[in-house]
């Protein structure tokens, strides 16, 4: 475990040397905050829908009291939705989207000798393959949480106008009750923990792939998971000291 | 010139190389030949630093390759060209961006200049006009073709290949061979060549270095080795009834 570790913090410092050629490199950066943040943006929008629309009917159900205002159902959807679904819940679904296929990616190119390619040129590889997709991990991320964040609330509107257990009226104004933009801030530092967890582990996994195809999905699983694991542990550490 | 002296590498338990030495001289085809496993890669491998030798040293025309760090070998690796097994192309880009990679991040040339060498090595591989082209659009013998051309798109002074011939029908073969060796010839580059394809030993071994069990165990060139009376090197070059039936014509 501790050489992992070792292996994992040598690789993140080689990671972020200074570049070559900062013109290739930013190219680079470019193409892959397109592939994280434009290729995700259909699974993250999807799933907060869903997701908002559900949390905002449950908490409905569960609060079927009339000593409870219907209202405070919004107030809960909403805190929920900002502080643990969209960040938590999406960043597992880009654990599984992005993570896979940044392992599978630069493990394809280590059994296929690419990396020692870069390496043989003088490039420095884990700098070219690596840092930029850990920054458009950790500056695409956060910016799909809002959007997951604002479309989860809206999903819970879709919910009260199909289902009619809240009226639109009074979610909206439960959304808008006691908001506290410190739930903000937590959701949005846990954005960027969890982009940068899911681009370090999985490119990781994929650049000390040794072997074959069937290697290279192990990479690819193992990426996933521990990315999985790491997430829901920083989610936990992150929120006992934020709030 | 590059001069390897004395080089051992190990993994685990298992020592690979046994102490090699060699010289390899510049504007000459340099074979490194041997049955499999008996290290050929590896030491390939150690000369251009993708494995550290356990113990060792690898010169380039007198700079010690072996106790320069990462950086310090940058402006070694610029001069180096190297053709992969598999051609190595990134699979991403097409096969201009190929050849363009080492030279936007190594050169200061305008974009068409660049463009003006991109399509100079092509020309030199016989693929004029397939630039736009991905890897996964091109043959076996194309993709070799186009590794040649990426390798020498910064024109280097040193060329390793590995296993140019491997997955290729004889007649590609010797166009690889001969082409390799036309570089070699004109661009006066040292260059390198792991194989055990005997036409390719044949045809161009100016320089042979035979590896049996991680060690050297028999150096000259491709006139010399039809007359040696080295029993494990003879074993492995004439292995097949045809070579047997050659050598008994010369």
């Amino acid at each position: 475990m501790f050489d992992s570790l070792g292996k994992y913090v040598l690789l993140l410092s080689l990671s972020f040397r200074r570049p070559e050629k900062f013109k290739v490199y930013w190219a680079e950066v470019m193409r892959e905050m397109v592939s994280v943040g434009i290729g995700s943006l259909g699974i993250i929008s999807i799933i907060s829908v869903f997701i908002g629309a559900a949390t905002t009917i449950q908490v409905a159900f569960q609060l079927s009291s009339p000593l409870v205002p219907l209202s405070i159902a919004g107030k809960i959807a909403r805190d929920s939705t900002i502080l643990e679904f969209s960040p938590t819940i999406s960043s597992l679904v880009l654990a599984g989207r992005v993570g896979s296929s940044i392992a599978s990616q630069i493990g394809t190119m280590r059994v296929t000798e690419q990396i020692d390619a870069l390496e043989i040129m003088g490039v420095n590889a884990p700098g070219y393959l690596i840092a930029p997709k850990i920054i458009a991990g950790v500056t695409m991320v956060p910016l799909l949480i809002i959007v997951s964040i604002t479309l989860g609330i809206t999903g819970g509107y879709i919910a009260c106008l199909a289902s009619g257990d809240i009226t639109p009226a009074d979610y909206i104004a439960g959304v808008h009750d006691g908001f506290d933009g410190l739930t903000i801030r937590v959701a949005l530092v846990k954005a960027v923990v969890f982009g940068f967890i899911i681009a370090s582990i999985c490119a990781y996994q994929g650049f000390y792939t040794s072997g074959g195809a069937l290697e290279v999905g192990q990479s690819a699983t193992k990426g996933v998971v521990y990315s999985c694991v790491m997430i829901l542990f920083a989610d936990l550490v992150i929120t006992r000291i934020m709030l | 010139m590059i001069e390897i002296k004395d080089i051992f590498k190990t993994f685990g338990e298992n020592e690979v190389l046994k102490g090699i030495s060699a010289t390899f001289q510049t504007g000459k085809n340099n074979l490194i030949i041997g049955g499999s496993g008996s290290g050929k890669t590896t030491l390939l491998k150690c000369i251009v630093g993708l494995h550290e030798p356990t113990k060792g040293e690898v010169f380039f025309d007198d700079e010690n390759f072996t106790t320069m760090d990462f950086t310090q070998r940058v402006p070694i690796r610029t001069q180096i060209g190297m053709l992969f097994q598999n051609s190595a192309l990134f699979d991403s880009m097409t096969v201009e961006e190929n050849i363009l990679f080492p030279l936007n991040l190594f050169t200061n040339q305008s974009q068409s200049e660049k463009l003006d060498r991109a399509n100079f090595c092509l020309e030199r591989v016989n693929l004029t006009g397939k630039n736009k082209l991905y890897p996964s659009e091109l043959s076996g013998g194309m993709k070799k073709r186009v590794g040649i051309a990426r390798a020498i798109s910064m024109q280097p002074k040193y060329l390793f290949v590995d296993e140019p011939n491997s997955g290729l029908d004889p007649q590609t073969s010797i166009l690889i061979d001969d082409l390799i060796n036309e570089l070699t010839d004109e661009y006066k580059i040292t260059t390198v060549i792991v194989t055990h394809d005997m036409n390719s030993v044949m045809g161009i071994g100016d320089h042979i270095v035979f590896l049996h069990q991680g060690k050297k165990w028999w150096e000259g060139s491709n006139k010399e080795i039809a007359h040696t009376d080295n029993k494990e090197l003879n074993d492995f070059v004439f292995a097949s009834k045809f070579m047997q039936a050659a050598k008994s014509k010369l």
